[in-house]
């Protein structure tokens, strides 16, 4: 019988709390529609969002690009398929690790200080004053963040599968003497501008989840630092679940043909 | 007395805890009341009902003639523009300096421009003696000119009604006094309506038009200064006075 309630409340849980999401992010995606959009902030957030979070994703997808190489190099020189190293790797940095690695490291840092920068205003009351001057909380600080993070999130993605490439590139020719032209041809011939399209399309997706997930979990937290704690920790583990998910679900729709 | 705001059988619940129960209050138009009562006996919260951040389960909330309780979260974001709301611990944005601070609800809610929000601003800024603050961060105020560019934060568009929220909580005595001549100006100059919620015996007896005492969820006194002051009510003196002897149970 307990487990039976257990069952329950987690159930009620779970749709609430999704719930929660989409009443966010519609009310967000209405006042984007209507064009109720603080410029400068949302610069800034770009700024603050992305644009500090490059290193982290170019070192990130630098060695992911440099391991599949290495794995695949090896493979290569002791069966001779060297020809097909450089669309290994592109293939998999551009339709699958690129966007998701890029979504995973963003959303470890960001969704945090999203979360985190929310919650301190929660409980410093600064959320209740915006809401007491007559702003509602998801126009003057949700918006900027989504926007952010849909145009910064498939821009670090492209530099990404540069990386990654590159990455990949280097280690081919100096582990297994696959000459850069080898490496080049076989990345054009495997992918196309179209699956680059479909991963930035992940990616603006993981943007979403993150801005949302951040967003909703600042704005949900409760009981001062502890929550504010509480609150980030749940940022992070929620949107990278959700990337995970999506990330399968956006493959299987995306790539299935 | 005309009433502009009412708190009509209100109750209000979080969770399993009773925070109002079929609680009452006229606030008269063009006057300091005060709120007074124990720590956590929902001052506070009757703050938040008034100005539409709170919902009671039961019972009515009327402001200027409106009952507030079934407007939409779209029309409250509206009509809570057009009340003053200073929080206990002014709430500014960290991010944002004194003078933008001030700005912000002329930036947002007027079509004026960028020279008349900054001299409004300023001159609201001077108003509360921060004339010299307009660039500054909160993080670089003392607490007692924190409280106050809240209070000019909450002032700037003018409202008919001003809510303070403990403003003189934590602060000297000097400050306090200072706090409480500041609300007293700001009302008359605005010609507006305050609500305050104060533990500051002195300062509500410097301020306050009328008293109200919220004990367990209800409002058990109102009066004018002198009528609470004389109460017959052993709650209200023990209150008053201090005391820990009395029926308020510790």
């Amino acid at each position: 019988m307990k487990m039976l309630e257990d069952f329950g409340a987690g159930t009620l849980r779970f749709f609430e709390y999704a719930g929660g999401l989409v009443d966010l992010g519609s009310e967000t995606a209405r006042y984007i529609f209507r064009l109720r959009i603080r410029l400068t902030e949302t610069v800034n957030q770009m700024y603050l969002l992305g644009y500090s979070s490059t290193v982290i994703v170019l070192l990130t997808s630098l060695f992911t690009g440099m391991v599949i190489s290495l794995e695949a190099a090896g493979q290569a020189a002791t069966y001779g398929f060297a020809a097909i190293v450089g669309g290994a790797v592109a293939w998999s940095s551009v339709r699958e690790l690129g966007p998701m690695l890029s979504g995973v490291v963003v959303a470890g840092r960001v969704a945090a200080a999203i979360a985190a920068e929310l919650g301190s205003m929660v409980v410093t009351e600064q959320i209740e004053a915006l809401q007491s001057l007559g702003l509602a909380p998801s126009r003057f600080l949700v918006v900027p963040r989504l926007i952010a993070l849909m145009i910064m999130l498939p821009l670090l993605t492209v530099f990404a599968d540069v990386v990654s490439v590159l990455g990949g590139m280097w280690i081919a020719y100096t582990y297994a003497r696959i000459s850069n032209e080898t490496f080049m041809a076989s990345v054009r011939q495997s992918i196309g501008f179209e699956d680059v399209l479909k991963g930035l399309f992940k990616a603006l997706i993981f943007g979403i989840i993150i801005a949302i997930v951040g967003s909703y979990q600042g704005l949900q937290t409760r009981g001062g630092a502890a929550g504010v704690g509480k609150s980030t920790t749940s940022a992070v583990v929620i949107s990278i679940i959700l990337i995970f998910v999506s990330n399968f679900i956006l493959s299987y729709v995306l790539f299935r043909s | 007395m005309s009433v502009v705001a009412r708190l009509d059988n209100v109750s209000l619940r979080y969770g399993e805890k009773v925070v109002l129960q079929n609680c009452s209050l006229d606030v008269a138009e063009g006057s300091i009341t005060c709120i007074i009562g124990l720590s956590g006996a929902g001052k506070s919260t009757i703050l938040r009902l008034l100005n539409g951040l709170r919902k009671p389960n039961e019972g009515h909330v009327y402001v200027k003639g409106t009952d507030i309780c079934h407007m939409s979260e779209r029309a409250l974001i509206d009509f809570r523009s057009q009340i003053g709301f200073a929080f206990q611990f002014a709430a500014l944005f960290d991010s944002m300096t004194i003078g933008e601070n001030v700005a912000l609800p002329l930036r947002e809610h007027t079509s004026l421009s960028e020279e008349e929000i900054e001299k409004i601003a300023r001159t609201t800024l001077e108003s509360v003696g921060l004339e010299n603050t307009f660039t500054n961060f909160p993080s670089e105020l003392s607490g007692g000119m924190i409280k106050r560019a809240g209070f000019a934060r909450a002032v700037v568009t003018s409202p008919d009604i001003i809510l303070f929220d403990e403003p003189t909580t934590g602060l000297d005595p000097i400050i306090t006094h200072l706090l409480t001549d500041t609300i007293k100006r700001l009302r008359a100059k605005l010609n507006a309506t305050a609500v305050v919620i104060s533990h500051d015996l002195q300062s509500i007896y410097m301020m306050a038009d009328y008293i109200a005492m919220l004990f367990e969820g209800a409002i058990i006194a109102y009066g004018t200064v002198q009528e609470v002051r004389k109460s017959s009510n052993p709650i209200v003196q023990q209150f008053l006075q201090g005391s820990e002897v009395g029926p308020i149970p510790l």
